[in-house]
């Protein structure tokens, strides 16, 4: 074929493949918050459900899905970044540095599913926790446990050598250098790191409805059962409860997770243009 | 003599001074210890959490599939789990057929994503482009999974017959899924091969197709391989948005058009309710479907490992 014209349609060819998948991704979020926005209202966010959830809000979901990422960041954040600290200032290379990569690539790529079995195994029937805010937040963590180490890790990384070594000609030692002077300049970093762990903690369902259950009145403590906001869009639309209520239920879903990544970014490119 | 008391004196004051200075200075040290102990406990922590979690998925599935069999519990085509009959043949076809339909519309609409990100789309489209299929990959798997059965399915419904509720929807909604996953590591690899290789190719007079198919390609294929695996891997694993579009009928499909059930669909829609056995058999499903995990991660792993040492 003529090269000329082979080249042409290639490129008309992957410019319709672009457009596709533009157009899928327009028209998802089109449709739901065309179809979702209009029935948002601050009733619908300050109410609790009623019969089922085909009436009022979803204010339980709401408070259901802060005890569940409060539970899990608890235990996350810390260990996240002490892990970054230990990978990144302390244990820079050697095989027990990669047997730990290793372990959190792989805990990334176990999916929510087989966490919740997990969760379900060990949480719910072994330790006697039951479907509870409890088991629900413990799995969460171990999910979002990737995501914080990651991101983490590449803003400790990024801090200037000449930083550190600035601090420890000064005389502080290595744990007062990492507290006074790393942590502080990673912590735009670290943020971002928190703020994608909590996207993905509120947009979780397999894992939290086989943990928390999916039990509709307010958590009153760690170890009542209780519905998130995700497991409540996916019980509403299942089960042909209210499709209006799931739409709105979405809209939020979807605001939030947009709210999420705006956030993420934000804080990225201003740590890029600091660093730069 | 008072000189000397003065003297004796002020020796001690020294020795203590410096007896202090040793006791802070050893302090520290221990302090120092204790502080990389208590962050080695964190790193060595998913160490444990990936080392318990494996234990627990298995400790709970093998005993069942021991007592079945694993022949009988893997290639028997029944599933009835009220009588104690427990087959997953019928899951494990599901989500293999939804899996490799998801590939199959995917891997092309991802590679042309990447291609027209790294090669040919416009600065001002980029700028657009890459964050929105940031977004894309953040949305939650429910809402995909609804806008599929409001959408997608009553669409195949009208335009195929049957149901709608289908593989062929499930296909189509884990391909919007794993789009991202793809569309993101195939551009890195893509952008990361040296320019110099580009350019010669395109000094040498070759067009830009020629130039992405015969050089840019080639390099880029680990890289885009990867990206298919770890967005298979994604396929496979997907749970609530699959449920929502496939009908959850288990039983073998015949064709696309037919409702399936995965394997993660088979544990999250019965283990409200399972007892006893039936519950075995529900973490049987889940041990085999970590099977399928760990083997494709391995792959991957595998697969980085030699990139790594070429």
């Amino acid at each position: 074929m003529n090269p000329k014209l082979e080249e042409k349609i290639c490129q008309v060819f992957i410019w319709i493949m672009a457009l596709l998948t533009f157009f899928v991704l327009a028209a998802i979020i089109g449709n739901l918050l065309s179809n979702g926005l209009p029935l948002l209202s601050l009733d619908f966010i300050l109410q609790s459900p009623r019969s089922m959830g085909r009436e009022g809000g979803i204010l339980s979901t709401i408070i259901a899905t802060l005890y569940l990422i409060a539970v899990s960041l608890i235990i996350t954040v810390p260990i996240g970044i002490g892990s970054a600290i230990y990978l990144t200032e302390y244990k820079k290379k050697g095989k027990l540095l990669r047997v730990i990569r290793f372990t959190t690539e792989s805990l990334a790529g176990i999916p929510s599913i087989i966490f919740g079995i997990f969760g379900f195994a060990f949480f719910v029937i072994f330790l006697s926790m039951g479907w509870s805010i409890l088991s629900g937040g413990l799995t969460l963590a171990l999910m979002i446990l990737p995501t914080m180490v990651r991101t983490a890790e590449e803003a400790m990384n990024s801090v200037s050598d000449s930083l550190k070594e600035g601090s420890l000609a000064l005389g502080a030692t290595r744990w007062q250098t990492i507290v006074g002077v790393v942590v502080p300049s990673a912590l735009p970093g670290i943020i971002t790191g928190i703020i994608l762990s909590i996207g993905r903690a509120v947009g979780e369902s397999a894992a939290v409805i086989l943990t928390a259950g999916s039990s509709l009145g307010i958590p009153k403590s760690l170890f009542d059962p209780g519905r998130s906001m995700s497991v409540h869009l996916y019980i509403l639309a299942a089960e042909g409860i209210s499709m209006e209520k799931a739409y709105a239920t979405g809209t939020v879903l979807i605001i939030l997770i947009i709210l999420v990544n705006f956030a993420a970014n934000y804080l990225t490119n201003r740590q890029r243009a600091r660093t730069s | 003599m008072n000189n000397f008391l003065s003297n004796i004196g002020l020796h001690y004051k020294r020795g203590a001074a410096s007896l202090r200075g040793q006791v802070k200075l050893f302090n520290q040290k221990t302090y120092e210890n204790m502080v990389e102990k208590v962050l080695f406990l964190c790193g060595a922590f998913s160490i444990l959490a990936v080392f318990i979690i494996t234990f627990f998925v298995f400790y709970s599935g093998l005993p069942l599939i021991y007592r079945t069999g694993i022949g009988n519990f893997i290639f028997n085509s029944q599933w009835a789990p009220l009588q104690g009959v427990f087959g997953i043949l019928p899951m494990i076809m599901g989500s293999i057929m939804v899996t490799l339909g998801a590939l199959v519309i995917a891997v092309p609409l991802g590679l042309g994503g990447a291609i027209f990100l790294a090669e040919f789309a416009p600065k001002i489209v980029t700028r657009i482009f890459r964050p929105a299929i940031q977004l894309l990959a953040g949305i939650p798997s429910v809402v995909y999974g609804f806008w599929g059965l409001i959408i997608l399915v009553p669409f195949l419904r009208g335009y195929f017959g049957g149901s709608g509720f289908s593989a062929l929807a499930g296909s189509i909604i884990l391909a919007i899924m794993i789009l991202p996953t793809i569309i993101n590591i195939s551009e890195d690899s893509i952008i990361s091969i040296p320019r110099e290789y580009k350019e010669g190719s395109l000094a040498l007079g070759a067009t830009r197709w020629q130039t992405l198919k015969h050089v840019l390609l080639p390099c880029a294929r680990p890289g885009v391989i990867t990206g298919i695996v770890l967005g298979m891997g994604r396929a496979i694993g997907e749970t609530m948005a699959i449920i929502m579009v496939t009908g959850n009928v288990a039983s073998l499909p015949g064709s696309i058009l037919d409702p399936v059930r995965t394997l993660t669909g088979n544990i999250v829609i019965e283990i409200g309710y399972a007892h006893g056995d039936h519950q075995d058999a529900l973490f049987a499903t889940g041990a085999v479907l970590f099977i399928f995990i760990m083997v494709l991660n391995l792959l991957v792993n595998l697969r980085l490992k030699k990139e790594g040492d070429a």
